[in-house]
């Protein structure tokens, strides 16, 4: 094994150094279909299911663009505030590897669809800092390997390696910052902020998943150093594997580190391919190749080039969602938060869900508390970001609307939550398959009270005797009896009633 | 009765149509004649014996029940090259790594054959990917040319060619990279077209260099390739580069042509086409092709396109280079032959390895050439540059038609050489392309005719037609008119001089 590497004070880093960051963000498009062929596109399913001869890299087999990849890379690339390619092309990019069918990637290379933008990102100080983008291009994603036996995981030293080709074709859209450089202490910080701001833009946009834990957004973070007071980049790695927002942060900050005490002691960064390591927060060198990767692109003869007319490109800026953050300076605005308030709101991730629930009918105050406690609490228990939590804005209105028109109770309403958490679909259907609705019909609840009174008839007569608050010891029997799915107050009025006759 | 295998698919149509003969019948007296002549010929690799009788019983079941034919060639057999994928039946485009491959779905070209109630007989040998110009290359042994079993049928084709010259069928499909149709036409006395490129759709054809790569029709008549190129162009949904227009109208222009006029038809005779390197009997055979094509009322001029002459090296770095990467997918990991997966080999090296024993040598030379064009530093100079080349040819192309309404040349310099005598040569094999890789590089479509015998060896020889991009039709316009000229003044048709339908006496 790598010994452990030495790291310097990060003080000392930022005292002697300046960091220059490059973040590359893959998101994988939630089109229905493959990038090239009519494969359905989702996440997960049996091995090899969603494949065809075409995503298969099959001998004949062709591809033929999907147009809502195109159209969803615009749009991102317009979002993004990007010139959009008038004519642009996919190249292949050669290189032999198991999960790749064709042994090359269809990918654009030097002729992006999208190309000098920028992102405005927020930092958690309320702060703006606006970073430069250099690209966004269209690639297909591979397959995945499981490499089985062996100590890394990783093909080498593998006793075998299964492959699963249903992500094989699935959209990418890759973002490549420029370099983005002064940004001293905060580097780590603004690499965060700026895949959360770009997820959150993206999420708006409805054109992925943006699920960090599924890989359909991933970040490989560039960080080199370079002395204090000089301007030439110093030797960048490529750190890979990041997959959360957290490590983002911690990543670059430990390559940080890592870089000073290497140039400190006079060493020389090697270029090369990291892998971030979640349990430790360290990252590990890749395999080293002798000579670089050389991967002979040009230009892909199967497909016709991308020339989207400028009335399209118009028409599609017209699509464009309000950008979160300006959604969330409205919303501070309209429901009279203090900065505090909604930097809470943003930092717990809950902001822009808290708003996309208000958009869906919900009250501010009733949106608010179910995401900042009781799906807060849900979210920590799975450990998974909020916005990662399966459900939506609108399931989460929609429960909010049951509640108010009282079918449900607050507490059915958080078993109704667990349902569709629990993947069980929409939260009626829930309410129907679990049986929840509250029970309002008389009749069933008398015959609950009256057996409960008849079980405990010393309580029933204390109660009759005036100790109205005993009856707690009958309500707490039929709302045991029901199920929880009475309303507790009709089941002490109807005691009261009982015992009164 | 007349032997069916003598018959133009015209009339075996004709006869199968108007209920005088079943398509079972026709099916199986090419069936025999495969099993009579193709151990000396060998030009399939599978015959596919049993789906050909039922095709064709399920054709003569459609006539017998009172349905219109599904095309003008239902019931007709066809040898298709195996290039093309077919559902359930082996494709090996002539390699080792494929030997055994049964692909899961059918080329486009093999479902509109199928839905047209063409019956296919089975699969044609080639060179192996179709890398080559004398059927040599295939991994399963040479194919012979039925004039001459010492000689080669042309390439990489040859086995398409060859069954149409033994008749063995009356059809075949071809794919033209850098002359893959045309080339064996010309050496075996049959007619071969280069479609438009993007006219026949490409999916299911197991990409040699997907820029230049076409499927076309093979025949023993002008007609009956324009018969053959209806039923198996236009768009395709599926082929992203596959134009979408109507097919050329070329079965009218081939009758248009039949009648034998060609007055107002200007006809350019390509210069940089003639002098060294050339047979002086193709020469002479072209000469007297040109002569007939002015007494048929064509305006005859000379025509230069002095970029032509940089097409075979321009050819030589985009072929190779998309064809190491297209070539890339044959890794042993999901299909193919795989070798050395002993549990002591990586995958990496099963990989490496199962190329190693997958490829033949002139696969592998292209494979490196155009890994090294295409390497960084490189790809300005070589593949950067034949980018530039085509579109010079292009230009010499549009220049030429805005004078004349149609190009011809020598389909290739010679007749067919000899088994053996290029192997060790690759420069001289390639040159066998000279005159048809312009057509590819540019796009636009060429058809080879036969134009009679050359006289110092008695071998056929080609004539090659160029026309602009999308009318193919003029090909047959010229094409049929020339070769009802040719055959009237010779006392009938070419191919039907054949030794090898003596050598079945
Ligand atoms: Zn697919």
């Amino acid at each position: 094994m790598t010994a452990v590497a030495e790291l310097m004070d990060y003080a000392e880093v930022i005292e002697r150094f300046d960091p220059v960051l490059g973040l590359e963000v893959h998101v994988e498009l939630s089109t229905n279909t493959k990038m090239f062929c009519g494969c359905a596109n989702v996440f997960g399913g049996e091995p090899n299911t969603h494949v065809c001869p075409t995503c298969l890299g099959l001998p004949g087999a062709l591809p033929v663009m999907n147009g809502k990849a195109v159209e969803s890379a615009i749009r991102i690339g317009l979002a993004l505030n990007c010139e959009i390619a008038q004519w642009c092309r996919f190249a292949r990019k050669n290189y032999f590897y198991p999960d790749m069918p064709k042994n090359f990637q269809t990918s654009q290379y030097d002729e992006p669809i999208a190309f000098d933008g920028y992102l405005d990102v927020p930092l958690d100080d309320g702060e703006v800092v606006r970073v430069e983008i250099e690209r966004a291009h269209m690639e297909e994603d591979t397959g995945k390997s499981l490499h089985v036996g062996g100590a890394t995981g990783r093909i080498h030293g593998a006793e075998h390696s299964l492959l699963d080709y249903n992500r094989a074709g699935v959209p990418l859209i890759e973002i490549v910052t420029k370099p983005i450089t002064g940004a001293g202490e905060r580097a780590p910080e603004i690499a965060r902020a700026y895949v959360t701001a770009l997820r959150d833009l993206l999420r708006a946009m409805d054109v992925s998943d943006v699920r960090m834990d599924q890989g359909s957004l991933r970040c490989d973070a560039n960080v080199s150093l370079m002395p204090k007071g000089t301007s030439e980049f110093g030797t960048r790695t490529e750190t890979k594997n990041v997959n959360s927002l957290r490590s983002v942060e911690r990543a670059v900050r430990y390559e940080m580190a890592r870089h000073g005490a290497v140039l400190a002691g006079g060493g020389t960064i090697r270029q090369e391919t990291r892998h971030f390591q979640e349990s430790d927060g360290t990252t590990a060198p890749g395999r080293t190749k002798e000579t670089a990767e050389d991967y002979r692109y040009f230009p892909e003869p199967d497909l016709v080039p991308v020339a989207p007319s400028r009335e399209w490109v118009e028409e599609l800026r017209g699509t464009l969602p309000e950008p979160p953050w300006e959604r969330r300076k409205r919303i501070q605005e309209e429901w009279g938060l203090t900065g505090e308030e909604l930097r809470d709101l943003v930092n717990t991730g809950a902001a822009d869900l808290v708003a996309a629930t208000v958009d869906a009918g919900a009250e501010p105050g009733d949106a608010r508390s179910w995401w900042v406690q009781f799906l807060t609490q849900q979210a920590n228990a799975r450990e998974v970001e909020l916005a990662d939590l399966p459900i939506t804005p609108a399931q989460v209105a929609r429960v909010i609307e049951l509640v108010k028109s009282g079918e449900l109770t607050n507490k059915l309403a958080r078993e109704v939550v667990q349902g569709v958490l629990a993947g069980e679909g929409e939260p009626d259907e829930v309410v129907e398959t679990r049986g929840l609705k509250v029970v309002s019909d008389d009749t069933a609840l008398l015959t609950a009270v009256d057996e409960a009174l008849a079980a405990q008839p010393d309580v029933a007569e204390k109660i009759r005797g005036g100790k109205v608050q005993a009856a707690g010891a009958i309500v707490g029997a039929v709302m045991k009896a029901t199920k929880g799915q009475a309303d507790a107050k009709r089941v002490r009025e109807l005691i009261l009633e009982r015992v009164g006759a | 009765m007349t032997d069916l295998t003598r018959l133009t698919a015209a009339e075996l149509a004709a006869k199968i149509h108007a209920r005088e003969v079943t398509s079972a019948e026709v099916t199986r007296a090419h069936l025999d004649r495969i099993a009579e002549a193709d151990g000396r010929v060998h030009a399939f690799l599978h015959v596919d014996t049993e789906g050909a009788l039922a095709a064709a019983r399920e054709v003569d079941a459609g006539l017998e029940a009172g349905h219109a034919p599904a095309s003008p060639l239902a019931g007709v057999p066809l040898a298709l090259k195996d290039v093309l994928t077919t559902e359930g039946i082996p494709t090996t485009c002539g390699s080792k790594t494929l030997e055994n491959w049964l692909p899961p779905y059918d080329s486009t070209v093999t479902r509109r054959l199928r839905e047209a109630g063409i019956v296919i007989l089975g699969k044609t040998n080639m060179d192996e990917f179709a890398m080559g110009s004398s059927t040599e290359n295939s991994a399963y042994g040479p194919t012979r040319n039925p004039w001459d079993h010492e000689r080669i049928p042309g390439g990489s084709g040859g086995g398409s060619s060859a069954s149409l010259a033994a008749f063995e069928a009356p059809l075949a499909i071809g794919t033209d990279t850098g002359g893959s149709i045309r080339q064996p036409g010309a050496v075996t006395g049959t007619v071969g077209v280069k479609p438009t490129y993007g006219g026949v759709s490409r999916y299911g054809l197991v990409a040699f260099s997907s820029s230049l790569d076409q499927a076309g029709p093979c025949a023993r008549t002008v007609t009956d390739a324009a018969l053959l190129h209806e039923v198996i162009g236009g768009h395709d949904p599926l082929d992203s580069t596959s134009i979408d227009a109507p097919v050329p109208p070329v079965v009218a222009a081939a009758r248009e042509g039949a009648r034998g006029d060609l007055s107002g038809v200007r006809v350019g005779v390509v210069q940089e086409f003639a002098g060294e390197g050339y047979q002086p009997g193709v020469l002479r055979s072209f000469q007297a092709a040109v002569e007939q094509l002015r007494e048929l009322g064509a305006e005859v001029v000379e025509v230069s396109c002095p970029n032509f002459a940089y097409a075979l090296p321009a050819y030589y770095l985009i072929a190779p280079s998309e064809c190491s990467s297209n070539l890339a997918r044959f890794d042993a990991m999901r299909y193919g032959l795989r070798v050395a997966d002993d549990g002591e080999h990586g995958a990496e090296e099963v990989m490496s390895l199962s190329r190693e024993a997958g490829f033949g040598a002139e696969v592998k030379r292209r494979i490196m050439l155009g890994t090294y064009a295409l390497s960084s530093g490189y790809y300005d100079a070589y593949y950067g540059s034949a980018q530039k080349v085509r579109t010079l040819i292009t230009r010499d192309f549009t220049a030429a038609f805005e004078r004349v309404d149609v190009l011809v040349s020598p389909t290739t310099p010679t007749t067919a050489f000899k088994i053996g005598e290029r192997v060790d040569d690759p420069l001289a094999m390639y040159l066998a392309d000279l005159c048809t890789i312009p057509a590819n590089l540019a796009g636009n479509p060429a058809m080879s005719v036969p134009s009679g015998l050359s006289d110092e060896d008695g071998l056929p020889v080609g004539l090659q037609i160029m026309a602009p991009t999308l009318a193919d039709d003029r090909l047959y316009r010229v094409g049929a008119a020339y070769e009802v000229a040719r055959d009237a003044a010779a006392g009938g048709s070419l191919v039907h001089q054949v030794p090898e339908l003596e050598a079945a006496k």
